[in-house]
């Protein structure tokens, strides 16, 4: 296996963007990526997009060759990859693969989503897709309604409390206010965090992440070849990709996610380093439930602590362990199949010391988590800055 | 899907729905919960909140009601 390094990232905005097309937010994205990489469209060598309900939310399917050819790749393998709301991670996961295996030398990697074109309860509708439509689906579950009954449980078996959950959103606003990506520039209070209406006992839309648009890429090679353009990169020590069961009843447990022990417990094997060497995470906090669960799940915290980790600000920017250091999906917003590659990008961007207003004090080593569904796939990414 | 009746459960977790997917939209606020049926099987339900039923916790022994549409709904054990 070839070491492997990230040498350009592009994102879009994430918003509600009335005005831009699936296609001309990842082709945006692509550009962006491709220039920051100093790369031609044409020395790409396969392209990886992620996207998780395109041809639902815009009628438009064949996506890959649709955003690849007007992106400027011909004549090579376009291909779509769809695991819900990892389905960006699952394909910066293959595009890792190709290189690693010598297969390529170049890749490409979008994730998009564009959702807002739809009304809530289309949008609601689309989402529970990811989940199992004939059980949980069939009783009536959204996605906030699956992550509110893993709180519930949370909540009776370790003492976790809405305060806690509270936390987790107050930190991510006031982290996303100073990105000038992000959806939802504002900070937010405790008062207000706690005082928001109901989306799904226990939580309330201050505990839900985001219906957005955007588009994040990425331009991968081999670590050799990224030393030798002189440019800034990224190191990819490790990259795990997991599963399990997709409907929530069919799990053991649902305080955490099998998958995500998984995927982090090969992750920090491959690379070679502990929970305790990672300076700073990029969490799924789809809901800040999920965060929570992601923290215990990944070691940063004992099971049933993470809780108390957010609560004392542990997680904060000036905490031990910054998570959702750009702020998170809950305030830089959820465009579905972009999320898992546009977290990639953010940490890419803090281990260069590019992330502005956002940057963190120790960023060598960063740790991207992405979920999908509620925890059918996990995707694991651990980075290190190297120069 | 089998539709006999099924067994008394115990709620393993629940939560009441106010922002549904389209298909229920006139039926919310609504409470689903999974319900640990036996040892080794799990399922999520539907909690009928009429005829006195009421919203049920973690830990309520509830009984089954009826089918709807491939759905199960259950209410409160001790409910009339």
């Amino acid at each position: 296996m070839r070491p492997v390094a990230i040498v350009g990232t592009g994102k879009t905005a994430f918003g509600a963007f009335a005005q831009h097309s699936l296609r001309s937010l990842a082709v945006e994205a692509i550009e962006k990526a491709l220039h920051d990489a100093n790369v031609q469209a044409d020395q790409v060598q396969a392209f990886y997009l992620g996207n998780f309900a395109g041809p639902s939310f815009t009628g438009q399917n064949h996506l890959a060759p649709y955003v690849g050819a007007a992106a400027g790749f011909s004549g090579i393998p376009c291909t779509r990859f769809e695991a819900a709301c990892a389905s960006g991670g699952t394909a910066f996961y293959h595009a890792w693969q190709s290189i690693a295996a010598g297969l390529s030398d170049i890749v490409a990697v979008c994730g998009v989503e564009k959702m807002t074109s739809q009304p809530t309860p289309v949008v609601a509708e689309i989402l529970a897709g990811a989940g199992d439509m004939s059980g949980e689906g069939a009783a009536g579950a959204t996605f906030p309604a699956l992550f509110a009954m893993i709180a519930r449980r949370h909540m009776m078996q370790y003492g976790t409390t809405r305060e806690q959950l509270a936390a987790i959103a107050v930190k991510n606003h006031a982290n996303g206010k100073k990105n000038p990506l992000a959806h939802m520039r504002k900070e937010i209070t405790m008062e207000q965090a706690l005082a928001g209406k109901p989306v799904a006992e226990p939580l309330s839309v201050y505990d839900c992440s985001l219906v957005s648009d955007g588009a994040a890429a990425l331009v991968l090679m081999p670590l050799e070849r990224a030393r030798q353009t002189g440019r800034p990169y990224a190191r990819v020590l490790s990259v795990a990709q997991t599963s399990d069961h997709v409907a929530l009843d069919e799990k053991d447990d649902i305080t955490g996610f099998s998958a995500v022990r998984q995927a982090g417990k090969q992750a920090y094997e491959v690379a070679g380093i502990g929970p305790e060497e990672i300076d700073l995470a990029e969490l799924h906090d789809c809901f800040t439930i999920a965060e929570l669960i992601a923290t215990e799940d990944l070691g940063f915290a004992k099971k049933g602590a993470g809780g108390r980790f957010a609560e004392q600000g542990c997680s904060r920017m000036d905490g031990k362990l910054p998570i959702n250091a750009t702020g998170g999906l809950k305030s830089k917003g959820h465009p579905v199949g972009a999320t898992g590659v546009g977290q990639i990008c953010d940490l890419t961007m803090q281990l260069r010391g590019e992330a502005g207003e956002n940057q963190v004090e120790r960023h060598r080593t960063g740790l991207a988590q992405n979920l999908g569904g509620s925890g059918a796939t996990c995707v694991v990414t651990i980075l290190r800055q190297e120069q | 899907m089998d539709h006999a009746t099924l067994p008394n459960g115990t709620v393993y977790t629940e939560t009441v729905v106010f922002s549904p997917p389209a298909r229920y939209k006139d039926e919310a606020p609504y409470q689903i919960a999974i319900v640990d049926l036996d040892a080794d099987r799990r399922m999520t339900v539907r909690i009928a909140e009429s005829n006195g039923g009421g919203r049920v916790q973690i830990g309520d022994v509830v009984r089954f009601v009826q089918w709807k549409d491939d759905v199960a709904y259950f209410q409160k054990a001790d409910a009339i």
